[in-house]
């Protein structure tokens, strides 16, 4: 047929359109801007998926802002602040002073809206003071007779016609009396603690003769009433000692789940206890926190308490958290340095009460912020014109306050949605807590509260990647080799019969394919897996051998197959697959004691799961392999016959023919492709859903599953919460696959055109 | 392009035969016979689907033997159970341990065996290895009860009680009492979905309308809350009386009762209106098997869902699948048909042309869940959720449009299946001789008028091949749909005698996703694999009918416009 009717368009006709009746040249106007707009609307759409996906996305990569909100002189007077807190929307905050008063202040102007006191009737002033559990709001304090008072102050929320209202609360979850820790009565110099609702553990050193350590546990709630009795049961206390040696303590903290205890001397020396059994306390380990002159300035517990931020005067905060070693002892690692360019000794460290967010404050007013996870800088900006002392986040991280030396506090709106992603954290080996060295971990969700979520899209990436692999292992060669047979061999009546079957193969929905690999496929290969492999030995040497046969038939009955080798193919591998599965039971008791993937997992120590790559190789390599075929079959199918003919009259063979003269013409064709298909194999969703476990996992091994990044959208985006990071990032994987295809189609594209213009040249 | 269509024989037909025996391994054949093994493969994978798929879904209907056995499980003793054979399977010898002594040989042959009777049982299924099948026979009386729920009962019609009164076992009576009881049903859900659909739905009508006058801050004593009020009072008196009525019926289709005899020798109370179908396939002849063989395929495919989709038929999901196409189509046809015209006929072939030629082959070849992912967050979320605020304030925060639906899912596919309608058109549009065109404008027509008049008339099969296969594709795309509106179980179609009938909110079945969905969620993954292999089978040959029908269109096509100019 002729292709140049393209290029020559229709005549125009505006010369002789003058006598026209002004409604037929209305309608010929109307009908072309409907076509524009039409034309239009293709590429808009195409536009506005990807500017869509974009915008979704864009957030991620934003950096954090804080916005100053209000300033005012520090409520409740001078002195010393042992802690501020704000409310979960910002707008009421908490000040604890060194006189041990709590201050409840506004955040608009400072003014005061409640004043108590937390210590008993005629005590002085707290020596000691600790935060326990800070989403509890917790607080210990040491008085100078060795008793330590436990105290909760924290924030309420209800909701009535007029809005939301907050009630500031002071309350004492065992006893309002204190707790006798230290012998003798003598002042704590450090105190540290943890509190919930049912226990308290504190840790106090004491420096009488010599520096000591030791442990309060109160349990049981001072409300809760005796069974027997009818009376509040008393919560009960117990102190032992932990085994201390060394010089003076500067700092004590006691993690949330009150079973570890970090002790820090000198600020430099880390003595890391084990807790778990408070009558036999273990010393795990002794490590040196700073190097030379560098003296540790600022500490505080990540949210959740599993790790510790050490900021020092040196201007860099070092994470620790304990991870198990080589020989399965636990020991705190130093696992990241966070510095920023210019930031000076640290005064204050706040921790974010949920992400594994911080923020820094140093001696000259500048404040930073990181995320601990990602190792991500969101923030460096110069918030006061002296040191910082205190700062302090609410709940879900989107106020800061800050005291300054200037004895001011101030309010800050932080915009910080998303620091957990950057790029590094994405596709780098992440440490995460409580794991015991860097991973590629994708874990969205689970049911703790302290789960802390973990997006690294190299698992899904790869997972991705290896499906396609496999696919196009098993597709390119029957799709390419199929092609060439059909466009360049084979009769045309036969090709008219083959290529609708290969319309059909296409058309056959995924859903239909991941079923029958998930559900039909799989176990059989687990049951034959020997017949697989015998099928990839055996069908070809049938091929060849029926060659062979047929060779040897008389001419007049050899030609009568020219064209038509197909057909009794079929035949033939019918045959060659049924003997493989045959086979394949007897192969098994002989070689692989009774069970190949037994043999497998035990001999060659890969695992083995029922839902594999392998059967996802051949589930999607049978979704691709129509793609493929259509494709490069046109493209050997449109070389100019001319050339082969040539060929062919110069007396090379059909195969030398095809090798060095049709496929050399067509190879550029039959490479998009492999391209089109290698990006519709990435894309595919549905039979890797049904036919892998969808474990994130990042191993090569043809025996073991993987997930997806296509199956990880459809499974988890309906229950990702609007906006947030998990949604985002889904909509940027939906992005990477969009732009991997993009780039593979247009490539593609592009070299089909150039082949069409070559051809046409020829 | 597949505008090349040469009529010339096999290249080379009759080159390379010289008997060139020695080296023949070198020579052309074996490369050549590789290629035609390659394409052999392909149409061996294709037909051994097929005809996969095909065993597999045409036997779900065939009313299966029921075989009586003892077997004696490890450490119990012997008893008789009656089921059908559901599934063999070979087991691999690490699995096997709790194999029989007299099966430890190789790979011993499991059965999984419907027992059913799952209230006493506890289990629909057993495994049994064919070697534990004891004295294996079909008794003529064993009876198989279909039921609206806890599945099939498999026993001896023992007796019988109607309105009290107990009466001998009787099959025809039997039948008559199962024919009441499938009446008396079918009133049953005429009343709590016709009228009580109607009543819920004015409720909630009314319900939405005090929140509006709400929201717009109408004082409390306003005159139309007292209306309301009287309407709702209405409508719950009419509630009322349904209530009764349907109580009435449900007292009716509770009041006769069966007994039933197991083979393990219980007896079982069985109370009439839950059963379904009774039938003796032990007894039955090859005739009477066809006969409930087409009724059941009829069932399959006219019926609802019942027991989470493990049981009954899938017409909701076939529904479901047809409403969403139509509305697709609605909207791809003119879209694609237009874009194609632009493509062929208007366009000066410069660099837009080039620039829509991509977008057109990118739409083509964007993952199909990436549609979903951009159908969710722009249509649904952007778009619906703008509706939602715009034109029902009053049922926030309960979303309207702003959560996936059936529109949603026809605009999402709509979109992915432009590129079908775009390149199917515009290949018809090349087919039409070039003299055609230039006959007609030489006649003096507009171009409009020669698109118009001439060409487009000329182009129609193609724009329907474009749209078969688009409804093909869409029929069976499940990814994108997942996130766009479908459900595993949707309370009721999107059409229905509720105002205003069609309910383009509403979220729908689907073939494919109940495909997935029973195959891969269901509880007993296992004992519903026989159902799904006959919806498979529905898709698969819906698919395959539509795809036929566009190949033979477009065939007719390239035979019925060869350019005379040529």
């Amino acid at each position: 047929m002729k292709t140049g009717g393209k290029a020559a368009r229709p005549v125009d006709c505006n010369g002789i359109s003058h006598g026209l009746a002004r409604g037929r040249r209305l309608f010929d106007l109307l009908n072309n801007s409907l076509i524009l707009v039409g034309g239009m609307a293709v590429i808009a759409a195409c536009a506005l998926i990807f500017l869509f996906l974009l915008y979704v996305v864009a957030p991620i990569f934003q950096s954090a802002e804080v916005r100053a909100r209000s300033s005012f002189p520090t409520p409740g007077g001078g002195g010393d602040t042992l802690l501020y807190a704000l409310e979960e929307q910002g707008g009421m905050a908490l000040r604890v002073s060194g006189d041990g008063h709590a201050y409840f202040f506004n955040t608009r102007d400072g003014d005061l809206l409640k004043e108590t006191t937390l210590l008993p009737a005629g005590a002085g002033p707290p020596v000691a003071f600790a935060r326990g559990a800070p989403v509890y709001g917790g607080l210990a304090l040491g008085l100078a007779d060795g008793g330590v008072v436990l105290a909760r102050c924290h924030f309420t929320a209800h909701y009535t016609a007029q809005g939301r209202q907050v009630t500031p609360v002071v309350e004492f979850p065992f006893t309002s009396a204190p707790f006798p820790v230290t012998p003798g009565g003598t002042a704590p110099v450090a105190l540290g603690a943890a509190l919930d609702a049912e226990q308290a553990t504190v840790v106090a050193a004491s420096a009488a003769g010599g520096f000591s350590l030791r442990l309060l546990r109160v349990q049981g709630r001072g409300k809760e009433t005796d069974v027997l009795f009818g009376v509040p049961r008393a919560p009960e206390s117990v102190v032992t000692e932990l085994p201390y040696a060394g010089g003076r303590i500067s700092r004590v903290f006691v993690n949330e789940r009150q079973d570890r205890v970090f002790v820090i001397e000198e600020d430099r020396f880390l003595h890391f206890y084990d807790i778990s059994r408070p009558g036999a306390p273990i010393l795990l380990q002794k490590a040196s926190l700073v190097e030379g002159e560098t003296r540790v300035r600022s500490v505080t517990l990540q949210a959740r308490g599993f790790s510790l931020l050490i900021g020092d005067s040196a201007g860099r905060v070092r994470q620790w958290f304990p991870a198990r070693d080589a020989e399965g002892r636990e020991t705190l690692r130093l696992v990241r340095t966070f510095s920023a360019d210019g930031l000076g000794a640290i005064t204050a460290l706040a921790p974010e009460l949920e992400r594994r967010g911080f923020v820094v404050g140093d001696g000259t007013g500048r404040l930073a912020l990181f995320h601990a996870t990602s190792g991500h800088q969101l923030l460096l900006k110069q918030v006061a014109a002296g040191g910082i002392h205190q700062a302090a986040f609410s709940v879900r991280a989107e106020h800061l306050l800050v005291a300054a030396a200037d004895a001011r506090v101030s309010l800050w709106e932080v915009h910080n949605p998303h620091p957990e992603l950057s790029w590094r954290a994405l596709w780098d080996k992440i440490w995460y807590e409580g794991r015991n060295q860097p991973e590629w971990v994708w874990q969205s969700s689970a049911a703790s509260a302290d789960f802390e979520p973990k997006f690294s899209l190299t698992p899904l990436s790869f997972g991705t990647l290896k499906a396609a692999f496999y696919a196009m292992l098993f597709a390119i060669p029957l799709a390419v080799l199929g092609a060439i047979c059909t466009a360049y061999f084979m009769a045309p009546r036969l090709r008219a019969l083959v290529k609708p079957v290969i319309e059909i193969m296409e058309a056959v929905p995924t859903v239909i394919l991941g079923f029958l690999a998930g559900l039909w496929f799989a176990p059989f290969v687990e049951g034959h897996l020997p017949a697989i492999f015998l099928i990839l030995l055996l069908a070809p040497a049938a091929v060849i051998g029926a060659a062979w046969l047929w060779s040897h038939l008389p001419a007049a009955a050899r030609s009568k197959l020219y064209g038509w080798e197909a057909l009794p193919l079929v035949a033939v591998l019918v045959l060659a697959v049924a003997a493989a599965v045959q086979l394949s039971v007897p192969l098994e008791m002989l070689f692989f004691d009774g069970s190949m993937p037994q043999w497998i997992h035990a001999r060659l120590g890969l695992d083995y799961d029922q839902r594999n790559s392998l059967v996802v190789g051949v589930a999607m390599g049978f979704a691709v392999i129509p793609t493929i075929f259509s494709i490069s079959e046109d493209a050997v199918f449109s070389v100019p016959r001319h050339l082969s003919t040539g060929s062919l009259a110069l007396g090379a063979t059909r195969w030398q023919t095809l090798r060095r003269v049709v496929l050399v013409a067509a190879l550029p064709g039959v490479f998009s492709a492999v391209m089109i298909g290698f990006g519709r194999a990435v894309g595919e969703t549905m039979i890797v859903i049904m036919a892998t476990g969808n474990t994130p996992i990042t191993d090569w091994n043809l025996f073991e599953g993987f997930r997806a990044l296509s199956a990880n959208i459809a499974v988890e985006l309906p229950e990702a919460e609007v906006g947030g990071s998990h949604y985002r990032l889904l909509f940027l994987s939906a992005l990477l696959l969009f732009l991997v295809t993009f780039g593979l189609n247009t490539a593609a594209e592009l070299v089909r055109l150039r082949l069409r213009r070559r051809y046409r040249a020829l | 392009m597949v505008a090349h269509e040469s009529r010339q024989g096999g290249p080379g037909a009759a080159a390379g035969t010289g008997g060139r025996r020695l080296g023949w391994f070198r020579g052309d054949d074996p490369f050549i016979w590789l290629c035609a093994g390659a394409v052999a493969f392909c149409l061996l994978m294709v037909s051994g689907l097929m005809g996969l798929i095909l065993v597999r879904g045409m036997t779900y209907f065939w009313p299966a033997p029921v075989v009586e056995f003892e077997y004696t499980a490890p450490g119990a003793s012997s008893v008789t159970l009656a089921g059908e054979i559901a599934h063999r399977q070979l087991v691999l010898p690490e699995q096997a341990l709790d194999a029989p002594p007299a099966a430890t040989g190789t790979h011993p042959e499991r059965l999984l065996l419907k027992t059913g009777n799952r209230r006493i049982y506890g289990q629909d299924f057993r495994r049994i290895y064919s070697a534990d099948l004891q004295n294996a026979r079909y008794p003529e009386e064993l009876t198989v009860f279909q039921r609206t729920e806890w599945g099939n009962l498999y026993g001896y019609l023992e007796a019988l009680e109607v309105a009290g009164v107990r009466r001998s076992p009787d099959d025809a009576l039997l039948q008559d009492l199962i024919a009441r009881g499938a009446d008396l049903r079918r009133q049953l859900r005429r009343l709590e979905r016709g009228e009580g659909g109607r009543i819920n739905g004015a409720l909630e009508k009314l319900r939405l309308e005090e929140r509006r006058l709400e929201l717009d801050e109408a004082p409390a004593d306003d005159a139309r809350y007292v209306r309301l009020a009287e309407q709702r009072r209405t409508q719950q008196e009419r509630y009322k009386n349904l209530e009764g009525r349907v109580g009435a019926l449900r007292q009716q289709l509770e009041r006769d009762r069966v007994w039933v005899r197991l083979a393990s020798g219980e007896r079982v109370e069985q109370t009439l209106g839950d059963i379904l179908l009774a039938y003796r396939p032990n007894a039955m002849s090859l005739p009477q098997k066809l006969g409930f063989y087409l009724r059941g395929v009829l069932k399959f495919l006219g019926g609802e869902p019942r027991e989470a989709n493990t049981e009954g038929g899938i017409f909701p999901a076939l529904f479901g699948t047809f409403i969403m196409v139509l509305g697709m189509s609605v909207l791809v046809t003119p879209f694609g048909v237009i874009a194609a015209i632009y493509l062929h006929e208007n366009a000066r072939q410069g660099l837009l042309t080039r620039l829509v030629r991509i977008s057109v082959n990118n739409l083509a070849g964007v993952p199909s869940v990436v549609y979903g992912v951009f159908g969710l967050g722009f249509f649904v979320y952007f778009l619906g959720g703008s509706l939602d605020r715009l034109f029902y304030p009053e049922a926030l925060p309960a979303p309207t449009f702003g959560t996936p639906g059936l529109i949603w899912a026809s605009l999402t596919l709509g979109l992915l299946t432009v590129p079908v309608v775009i390149v199917a058109t515009e290949e018809g549009l090349s087919r039409v001789p070039h003299s055609l065109r230039e006959g007609s404008l030489a006649l003096g027509a507009t171009r409009s008028e020669t698109l118009w008049r001439t060409v487009l008339p000329l182009t129609i099969p193609a724009m329907l091949t474009g749209l078969i296969l688009a409804v093909a594709r869409a029929a069976g795309e499940v990814a994108p749909l997942m996130l766009v509106g479908v459900v595993k179980l949707a309370p009721s179609l999107p059409v229905d005698g509720v105002f205003p009938y069609l309910h383009l909110e509403r979220k729908f079945m689907h073939l494919g996703f109940h495909i997935y969905d029973v195959g891969f969620q269901s509880p007993n993954v296992e004992a519903t694999q026989p159902l799904v292999y006959a919806t498979t089978l529905v898709l698969v040959l819906l698919i395959v009918v539509l795809n036929l029908s566009a190949i033979y269109l477009r065939h007719r096509m390239r035979e019925g416009y060869r350019d005379p100019g040529t």
